[in-house]
């Protein structure tokens, strides 16, 4: 874990960072527990039930998490734990990928690849583009001899494919 | 988009698909590869079999297209029911069924039932039989039920295959028989039941008689009664002169309980008479094959082969069978 | 014992066979390519190429579907090194030095490592097949659940209290893990747990979608944080690296040895490859001088998990054809595989079926020597691969990752899942929260309770069973010493500070 520069530029602070993943693990611990809590927490006459384990692992995960969260509000007010730049740099992945993993379902998974490929090639890498389709395209083409083809594994199809008869 | 649709063309015309264009005859057949779905894990009685299927359709080049075999054994196999549910219409999936077809949604509540599949075909069914170490002194049923009757309640140990399925069924069915209580340790899978019954883990097992063969063949383990209404007809030899016809039924040795499970095939709902037709062909064309000859002989299997009405028949009468026994055991889901 | 010589010499002739030393190059080949991509797991390759091999002779079919199995077991700490993906759960304790040392340009030198210490833990474990199998087999019948749940209480206790991260972190991440572990069916019960009705939850949270995502991913969005490129990027590549690195190997011949004595116990042991691999690097973080500096590409890092999880991935092929129970999926369609041939896995196997078991002994040995020299001759070609930019290389990964979760459970939804864990991954990392106690929870914790509560029903309740006999208690006394030996081992040295006169 490296050290954020202090008061460098603006941006997350580690103390925020921090406190929301503990809140967020808290609500974890609190789901599992509500969960197993369904399914019977005892110690039955041959061991366990089915919630016994879960039940104590989500308890360690919500006294753990509110320890960290404590240990959080102390932390230094002011440490960055990525500056807005950076933010934004990782966004620029995120959020092409987030777009890609949902349009999966509808659209199977080779047209969102060609896409996403051309994506990040056009707007992050500057290729020209008959390069970027060589490889948008390629890739995938690639990909759809080697899984469906050769070793028989159907990855999810759309009606792109459905009217190509693939 | 231009791109697109020129590589697709591109790649149509590489694969060749010309052979898979439609035929004008009148009969169905698959156009695509079929998906085989396992609703169990991987080196299971049924995973096995489809296996097997598997290889067997492609040696012989009984489809046109390719069989695939996809393991989908989550929730007990639910994943596997609720995702052919799920393809209505679509006659290129397929499923083998075991006895969780009925098991799963009585145990666990997941919204299925064998009514939302087509019924195909039973390719056969598995026998039960209930072994001991071999070292243990029990040479029959009856000698091993009286070392039960003996022992205080849940001395001996029943190991078995999952939980509330059809192992821990056959073993309340026979602590009802002879009125004791077994202590019941659910495995995942035969093949370990069938080792740790050989380690001295557990005192007995009712494995399918080809998950425990290979250690019966090397006398670590021992035969004591089969829970059929009748003995089984395989006479080969497996070790010195007994071989499987020579095990007694349970009920001869005075355990009233008998119990086959279903190696079935089922489609997804609405698909037609031809589609189902088209498979009812084919598996009957597998039966032919020596391969499955000896897959039947090495499992010890019922080949019992039943389509149509006469199968549909036969599983709701085995539905309302399991519903009976998993009321009396105590195991259906709570809501 | 000399039966055994004649009979391996035997097998040397028959898997020596031209046609068959092809047949290995083939498998070995492929299998590499099934271990670099995610969504190929071995089990596919060899139940594809299942139907293909019926028209071989037993003998040969087995040594071309075992060579895909060797080949994928090197291909998987392929990606491990250079994208942080993990294809096979044994590979994980591969990245933890293996991807810091492509980061720092020596992805050669860590993919040499890695494959020799592969190539050293498989041979090893051979050697001992052959030595002692029949003994092999009756110890491995001694585990029964109580057994098992010592192992993984070993595996745990050795592994963590290692990280630098505060306890309370640790704790939750690994909890995290032993949550994720339980979601769907209980097997002991047969009640679904944590699901809340969702369809999508039947299966639980796979290992593989969980470690595409958080380290995957998560790595991604780590590499865009800090600037658009790759660090290997500058890497020099030449073909001398592999002579190099050979040179500096022969220094860890502890950690080796070690790893490979590790790896053959628990793959004998049937609890498997993984916990032999996060064993072997937990142990040897603490005994080796160098301990502090794992984590950050120490070389003896790649050493020891590597050599550890192939002496018991092959190890464990052992209990498979001795006693017929598959330690891996891909052994249990292998085993598929010798049923349709007419072999039946079990104690007769050896005595009925002597030419195809000492066959498949023998092309263990020359599938191991083919595939170390197949692999070796790509490492300049996949150090290569560093070099193509990153606004290339990165979206073909995230497909590659895609494709992986989807074929897990050929659900579209775990690719969302993988998302998720990818997000999550990167949040832990900023701040503070180690993944590797997680990782092992999710791996190790359905197993570990399925044991204990199989234990606990046989005792009928009692807890003693832990110290019944002399094997379980050994090991659960190994366990305890692991957990509390940071403790000795600092008051040891504190001692030691304090008697320097």
């Amino acid at each position: 874990m490296q050290e954020a520069p202090h008061g460098a530029a603006a941006g997350v602070k580690q103390r925020s960072a921090e406190i929301g993943v503990g809140l967020f693990t808290l609500l974890l611990g609190a789901i599992v527990i509500y969960g197993s809590s369904k399914v019977g927490i005892g110690w039955g006459s041959d061991g366990p039930e089915a919630g016994f384990f879960p039940f104590y692992v989500g308890l360690f995960i919500a006294v753990c998490s509110l320890i960290n969260l404590f240990s959080a509000l102390r932390e230094d007010p002011d440490a960055i734990c990525s500056e807005w730049s950076q933010i934004r740099q990782v966004l620029k992945v995120l959020i092409p990928t987030a777009i890609y993993c949902l349009l999966v379902e509808p659209l199977g998974i080779y047209v969102p690849s060609i896409i996403l490929i051309a994506v990040f090639m056009k707007w992050l890498g500057h290729y020209r583009w008959p390069i970027t389709a060589a490889i948008a395209i390629g890739v995938p083409a690639a990909f759809y001899f080697v899984f469906e083809k050769w070793f028989l594994i159907p990855l999810p199809k759309g009606p792109v494919e459905a009217l190509l008869g693939l | 988009m231009k791109h697109l649709h020129a590589f697709g063309l591109g790649v149509a015309a590489a694969l060749g698909l010309s052979a898979m264009t439609l035929q004008p005859a009148a009969a169905w057949e698959p156009t695509k590869p079929v998906e085989f779905i396992v609703p169990a894990g991987t080196g299971g009685g049924a995973d096995q079999m489809a296996r097997t299927l598997q290889g067997i359709i492609a040696k012989h080049s009984l489809m046109p297209t390719q069989l695939i075999v996809i393991n989908k054994s989550g929730g007990a196999g639910g994943e596997g029911f609720l995702d052919v549910k799920n393809s209505k219409a679509n006659p290129h999936k397929i499923v083998i069924t075991l006895s969780n077809l009925f098991t799963t949604p009585l145990a666990t509540g997941i919204p299925f039932n064998w009514k939302d599949l087509t019924p195909v075909a039973m390719l056969a069914l598995d026998e039960f039989v209930l072994w001991v170490n071999a070292e243990k002194p029990y040479k029959t049923a009856q000698e091993y039920v009286e070392a039960i009757k003996a022992a205080p309640d849940g001395q001996f140990k029943m190991g078995g295959t999952g939980s509330k399925q059809e192992d821990q069924i056959i073993t309340v069915a026979l602590e009802k028989a002879i009125g004791k209580k077994l202590t019941y340790i659910p495995y995942k899978g035969g093949g370990e039941v069938a080792v740790q019954l050989v380690g001295g883990h557990i005192d007995s097992s009712v494995n399918n008689p080809i998950e425990a063969v290979s250690q019966w063949r090397g006398e670590k383990v021992r035969p004591l009664c089969v829970f059929d209404d009748k003995q089984l007809t395989y006479t080969d030899k497996i070790v010195g002169d007994l071989s499987w016809s020579s095990i007694p039924t349970c009920k001869s040795a005075g355990i009233d309980v008998e119990y086959l499970m279903l190696r079935g095939i089922f489609m997804p709902p609405g698909v037609s008479k031809e589609q189902v037709a088209y498979f009812v062909d084919l598996f009957k064309k597998v039966r032919e094959t020596p391969e499955w000859q000896q897959l039947m002989k090495d499992g010890a299997f019922n080949q019992t082969f039943m389509a149509g009405d006469e199968f549909k028949t036969w599983v709701e009468g085995a539905e309302k069978t399991h519903k009976g026994l998993m009321q009396e055991a105590g195991f259906l889901a709570a809501n | 014992m000399f039966d055994n010589f004649i009979n391996l010499w035997h097998g040397f002739a028959i898997a020596g066979d031209p046609f068959n030393i092809l047949l290995m190059v083939v498998g070995i080949l492929l299998g590499v390519i099934i271990g670099v991509l995610p969504g190929l797991g071995g089990a596919n390759g060899v139940a594809i190429l299942l139907p293909l091999t019926f028209s071989m002779s037993p003998t040969s079919a087995i040594i071309l579907l075992s060579c895909i199995y060797w080949g994928a077991l090197f291909g998987g700490a392929i990606t491990s090194v250079l994208f942080n993906i993990p294809g096979e759960p044994w590979s994980v304790a591969t990245t933890f030095d293996g991807h810091p040392m492509a980061r720092q340009g020596k992805a050669g030198e860590a993919l040499t490592a890695a494959f020799t210490s592969s190539f050293v833990g498989a041979f090893v474990a051979i050697i001992m097949i052959t030595l002692v199998a029949p003994l092999v087999a009756a110890f491995a019948l001694k585990f029964g659940p109580a057994e098992k749940f010592a192992v993984y209480f070993l595996a745990f206790c050795s592994f963590i209290g290692m990280s630098k991260e505060p306890p309370t972190k640790t704790i939750v991440s690994m909890m995290i893990g032993f949550a994720l572990a339980a979601v769907g069916l209980d097997m002991v019960t047969g009640q679904l747990r944590l699901t809340f009705g969702f369809e999508e939850l039947l299966n639980g949270f796979d290992f593989l979608i969980a470690v595409i995502g958080l380290f995957g991913i998560g790595e991604i969005l780590l590499t865009m944080e800090e600037g658009l490129e790759f660090r290997g990027k500058a890497a020099k590549i030449d073909a001398k690296v592999v002579l190099r690195t050979w040179a500096t190997l022969p220094r860890y011949w502890a950690t080796s040895i070690r790893s490979c004595i590790i790896g053959c116990w628990m793959g004998i042991t049937p609890a498997g490859a993984t916990p032999a691999s996060f064993m072997a690097y937990g142990i040897a973080k603490r005994v080796s001088k160098n301990g502090k500096n794992f984590g950050n590409g120490e070389i003896e890092g790649v050493v020891a998990p590597e050599t550890a999880a192939h002496a018991a991935g092959t190890s464990a092929l052992l209990p498979m054809l001795a006693l017929g129970v598959p330690g891996s999926p891909t052994a249990a369609v292998l085993l598929g595989g010798l049923l349709i041939w007419g072999l039946q896995p079990g104690p007769m196997l050896f005595v009925e079926q002597k030419e195809f078991v000492w066959g498949l002994i023998a092309s263990m040995y020359l599938g191991n020597v083919v595939g170390l020299l197949v692999v070796l001759t790509t490492v300049p070609l996949f150090a290569a691969i560093l070099r193509i930019p990153f606004s290339i290389i990165a979206p073909v990964i995230l497909v590659i990752c895609a494709i992986g979760a989807y074929t897990v459970n050929n659900n579209v939804f775990d690719v969302v899942m993988m998302l998720v864990f990818g997000i999550a991954g990167y949040a832990m990392k900023k701040t503070g929260y180690p993944l590797a106690p997680l990782v092992l929870a999710i791996v190790l914790g359905d197993s570990a309770e399925e044991a204990f509560r199989q234990s606990l029903l046989s005792s009928g309740g009692s807890i003693s069973v832990f110290w019944a006999n002399p094997l379980v208690s050994t090991i659960m006394g190994l366990g305890i010493l692991a957990l509390v030996w940071p403790l000795i081992s600092n008051a040891m040295s504190r001692l030691r500070v304090a008697q320097p006169a």
